[in-house]
């Protein structure tokens, strides 16, 4: 049994400005947890979560891949989350090195077909199109969930990018809801990018139900 | 904190500037070294995801001359171990990073590099 990260310095402050772990996060960690074995055989060199916030993720899986093994990319659009990544990285004796910007765009020249562990929980609940614009250009809180047409409107648009940055063995999770329509998002990475997908992990969470999809290439 | 390993994987993504922007130029940076656990497998094994000279130059803009400006053939303890200090235990606190063409500049605040971009300038 892997702990759940210790996050008790984050302050109230800290949790008005960005998510706090809640039951997504924590069918996150199960998924990651029960493919433990199979992540650290892989002996990944790097690790990079998209929409960080509170660190939770990426101090999980450090802890599972151990602290000087694998090198953890952390990118966020909210400059707190950032501050909030590396403050847990530290707590928890993970270094996790933060980038605040829009999904993966800096690292993208750079890291083609270079990332071997990909972790995305994505603002996914679905809103007015106008909701997931202002969100996202208020790198706020907001942006943390709200997801615009059917909840994909971030994901989307990430994506469009995932097959360049995944290397050969590489694996991308993602967290999804039933309203994001996750058949329609495993046939079209699979006709568009030849990505494989499979249901790592399924839970209702009040009205929610929720999946963590894992990705990886076919011709492995 | 941006360390220089993660310096080594950033590029200016200014819509339309799309070469000679990476590697980013340093500009007043406050370093601070932080002690790191050496792990030589590592650091062997994320050298071909890197760019040598980038690493090297970056290295020279802090003040750190222990790698030579190119790639030798062969790794000995001693190298790795500069290496280590130069990819993990150096840390920008405070700064800017420039991007060689555009001129774009990300800056580096509290150790959190922001490269986010405004509206019109994203591609």
């Amino acid at each position: 049994m892997i702990p759940t990260p210790d996050l008790s310095h984050l302050t109230e402050q800290d949790k008005l400005h960005v998510y706090d772990p809640a039951e997504d996060t924590f069918l996150f960690l199960d998924a990651l947890e029960q493919d433990a074995e199979d992540l650290k055989g892989e002996k990944p060199l790097i690790c990079l979560e998209i929409g960080s916030g509170s660190g939770c993720v990426s101090a999980f899986i450090g802890s599972i891949l151990g602290s000087t093994n694998t090198l953890y990319l952390c990118t966020d659009i909210n400059n707190r989350a950032s501050d909030c990544t590396h403050r847990t990285g530290r707590h928890n004796k993970i270094p996790l090195d933060p980038i605040t910007c829009d999904l993966a765009r800096p690292l993208l020249k750079r890291l083609q077909r270079s990332v071997d562990i990909i972790l995305f929980n994505p603002p996914y609940v679905p809103t007015e199109s106008e909701e997931v614009l202002s969100a996202q250009l208020g790198r706020g809180i907001s942006g943390s969930w709200a997801g615009g047409t059917n909840g994909m409107e971030v994901t989307n648009r990430f994506l469009e990018t995932v097959e360049a940055l995944l290397s050969e063995r590489g694996k991308f999770y993602l967290v999804t809801l039933d309203g994001n329509d996750v058949p329609e998002i495993r046939e079209r990475m699979f006709r568009a990018f030849r990505l494989q997908c499979q249901i790592v992990a399924q839970r209702r969470a009040g009205i929610e139900n929720l999946h963590i999809l894992q990705f990886s290439r076919v011709n492995r | 904190m941006v360390r220089l390993i993660t310096h080594n994987l950033l590029a200016c993504h200014v819509k339309g500037c799309t070469s000679n922007n990476f590697p980013l130029a340093l500009k007043d940076v406050q370093i601070e070294l932080q002690e790191a656990e050496f792990n030589p497998e590592f650091v062997t094994n994320i050298l071909p995801r890197l760019e040598w000279s980038a690493l090297a130059d970056a290295a020279r803009q802090v003040g750190d001359t222990s790698l030579p400006a190119e790639q030798p053939e062969m790794m000995d303890d001693d190298l790795l171990r500069n290496l280590h200090h130069v990819l993990l235990e150096i840390h920008i606190v405070e700064g800017a990073m420039v991007c060689p063409n555009c001129k774009h500049i990300y800056p580096i605040s509290n150790g959190i590099p922001n490269m986010l971009l405004a509206e019109h300038e994203i591609g």
